[in-house]
């Protein structure tokens, strides 16, 4: 990665998610042209019929939940040189994630009721479409070069991210805690009104926006290497949160890297 | 190939410029349709189990997440059907906020619909950016508009995507007077924009093919209904209570698609822009019935196509009545609201009109106040069956007179026509021709 990339070859692609994070990279209207002459957008399905054999980054948004779509991930790995994920369902499996504590059967007779359960299992047209295994983060299958967080995305650190491989170097998201954003943005602390907040133990980067928006931090972007969970539940404790409401509070997006079987970038 | 005995597969994979992931297969044999097929290949999310255990005042805020494009009708939908759960009460105030929240976000879908994902067949490329050379004017307009009601979903919400400011029966943090005012002057310069949008749209050359069906909508005694009102067909004329969703939406299951399918008084139901201009023309907003008239569109009308033009309607109208809102807000003031609630049990059902059509959402709480049992009915997987029928009533003729890669393309259409929005519904088209 020393030298810099003339009109990069991008691509986007989804698996399962709501495809906000693209959208929120359509959202860069005002620099949209500009954008557009210096990197070469050569597949998005949700936005364009064209398709390419390869690229230079490849944008990834959503978790892999059927074998087909980790095959599909494999093969999008093998034509690009750095994969992004893309936003929290990719990076850690954001609430989705949740769908994970119950068997995929289990969920299926919720959705659908017991005789389509039933037929999954028994009718064999169903299986390849219906097959749910269960909800994984891309870096679960594939080495993930760079981690684009937060559900949507920030708009600007995706813009740092194609910046910084336009010019040869490697882009840096630090490790710290939403709070750090917050006082940036010179936001009262909510633990101050009485509310409680993720932000300690939450990867920055998304401007509190949150916060500034009226509510508080429940921890989408993922939880950073350096929280320590023990102390942030005695903080919760404190504040007046029961043991239940607390497990409930991390479980919301943050299923997949606080609960059982664990997996963090 | 017209007039020949063509044999030959069309697998629509993937179908793109879609929210979401879809197929559609058709075989023909010696020119006649055997088989045609939408299959929804999106994986399954199950919204509606992991709900479980959540407690109320995060139901909006976590559904919100089952689609990027219409977070605001999720939410709304999901505060609806709590609502109604609890018996919570919500302030004029509040419904006034909501209906500009909803509208900025009908202003957001479509426009990106209307612009980036249909615009680019009716002129003959693969997608927006060729358009970026060819028609510069258009594409910067259309990024202009779509920044601009970008900008005003924020105002309104806090952000243009999964908005936090608003919450169960009210706003964690009310819009500020001085970025209301703001937008109101933005919206008004740009109506300029939106008369070019109706010019546009009106030269664009629209498939013809007719089939009446059963169009639903919400139904509103004074406001031409996006967030409030009953269930109205077109085929009785009646009026059918929200809470009454089942009886309507009558879901099921086939093998072809993760996404669920219904059907109501015949074998398929259209809902979204044309089944609320057919339904709701005399509450649209004067502008709006204008830019029908402009337009060509007259109501009834049975042309799935014309979806796109009842869309451009209903941007003319969301602009002109959020205008009238955002007076009405600057007018009398906001002022800050208490919105605590007592957790408990209950079931209720709260329905909105999504940019794509009629949502419900229904959710049960257990006396701890947790969520037991959440169902949501989404607008694209009520289309679905009637996309499949408008294929199948159209594909006979498409195929005698058009050649296969016309006949791919017009069935595409079609499906983008619709605008179906499948990461809901649960992804979606492929076409491949086997001679």
């Amino acid at each position: 990665m020393k030298t810099a990339l003339l009109r990069p070859r991008i691509g986007f692609f989804d698996m399962a998610g709501c495809e906000g994070c693209q959208l929120a990279i359509l959202d860069c209207e005002d620099i949209f042209l500009d954008l557009v002459d210096l990197v070469e957008i050569v597949e998005f399905r949700e936005a364009m019929s064209e398709t390419a054999p390869r690229f230079d980054i490849a944008f990834v948004e959503g978790s892999i939940h059927r074998e087909t779509d980790g095959l599909r991930l494999r093969d999008i790995r093998a034509r690009c040189r750095w994969l992004v994920a893309l936003g929290a369902c990719a990076c850690h499996g954001n609430v989705q994630a949740r769908a994970n504590a119950w068997s995929p059967a289990e969920n299926l007779q919720r959705v659908h009721g017991a005789e389509a359960a039933h037929r999954v299992q028994t009718d064999d047209r169903y299986w390849p479409l219906w097959a749910h295994t269960r909800v994984r983060p891309l870096h679960e299958l594939v080495q993930v070069d760079y981690f684009l967080r937060g559900c949507p995305v920030d708009r600007d650190e995706f813009l740092h991210l194609v910046k910084r491989l336009l010019a040869g170097s490697r882009p840096c998201f630090p490790a710290r805690p939403v709070c750090v954003d917050c006082r940036r943005h010179g936001y009262e602390c909510v633990f101050r009104h009485g509310e409680t907040c993720l932000g300690q133990i939450t990867w920055g980067g998304c401007g509190a926006v949150c916060i500034g928006g009226g509510h508080r931090c429940d921890g989408c972007r993922g939880l950073l290497p350096q929280a320590d969970l023990d102390l942030h539940r005695r903080l919760l404790r404190a504040s007046g949160l029961d043991r239940d409401t607390i497990e409930a509070r991390y479980g919301l997006f943050l299923s997949a890297e606080t609960g059982k079987g664990r997996a963090r970038p | 190939m017209s007039g020949k005995k063509a044999t030959y597969t069309i697998d629509l994979d993937h179908v793109t410029r879609i929210e979401g992931h879809g197929s559609v297969r058709v075989s023909v044999r010696d020119g006649r349709v055997e088989e045609l097929t939408l299959a929804i290949v999106e994986a399954q999310r199950f919204f509606e189990s992991f709900t479980r255990g959540v407690v109320a005042h995060e139901i909006p805020w976590i559904v919100g997440r089952i689609c990027g494009i219409c977070c605001v009708a999720h939410q709304l939908a999901a505060c609806r059907g709590v609502e109604a759960a609890l018996g919570l009460e919500v302030s004029g105030q509040s419904r006034l906020l909501r209906r500009l929240l909803n509208e900025s976000q009908i202003l957001q879908s479509h426009l990106l619909h209307v612009y980036f994902l249909a615009v680019p067949d009716y002129m003959g490329v693969p997608s927006v950016l060729p358009l970026a050379r060819s028609h510069p004017d258009v594409v910067r307009r259309a990024l202009r508009l779509k920044h601009l009601a970008n900008e005003f979903t924020r105002v309104i919400g806090g952000r243009a995507l999964h908005p936090m400011a608003n919450t169960l029966r009210g706003w964690r943090r009310l819009p500020d007077p001085d970025a209301l005012a703001d937008i109101r002057h933005r919206l008004a310069a740009a109506l300029p924009d939106f008369d070019a949008t109706v010019e546009f749209a009106a030269g664009l050359r629209i498939p013809q093919f007719e089939r009446e069906t059963e169009y639903v909508s919400l139904r509103h005694p004074e406001e031409y209904a996006l967030y409030d009102g009953q269930v109205y067909s077109s085929d009785t004329g009646e009026l059918t209570p929200v809470s009454d969703y089942r009886r309507i939406t009558n879901e099921f299951t086939v093998p072809w698609s993760t996404a669920k399918w219904a059907r109501w008084h015949r074998a398929s139901y259209m809902v979204g822009a044309l089944a609320r201009v057919n339904n709701n023309f005399d509450r649209l907003h004067p502008a709006a019935r204008r830019a029908a008239e402009s337009l060509g569109l007259r109501v009834p009308c049975h042309n799935p196509y014309m979806n796109n033009l009842a869309q451009v309607v209903e941007i003319v109208h969301c602009a002109h009545n959020s205008l009238a809102m955002l007076d009405e807000v600057l007018d009398r003031g906001l002022v800050r609201e208490e919105i605590g609630y007592t957790p408990g049990p209950g079931y209720g059902v709260g329905a909105v009109e999504a940019p794509r059509g009629l949502l419900f959402h229904a959710y049960r709480f257990d006396d701890s106040g947790r969520c037991q049992e959440a169902d949501a009915v989404i607008p694209t997987s009520q289309n679905l069956n009637n996309i499949e029928q408008d294929m199948r009533a159209f594909a006979p003729s498409m195929v005698a007179s058009m050649s296969q890669d016309e006949v791919r393309l017009h069935l595409e259409m079609l499906l983008r026509a619709y605008d179906p929005c499948i990461s809901c519904s649960v992804h979606m088209l492929e076409v491949e021709f086997i001679r």
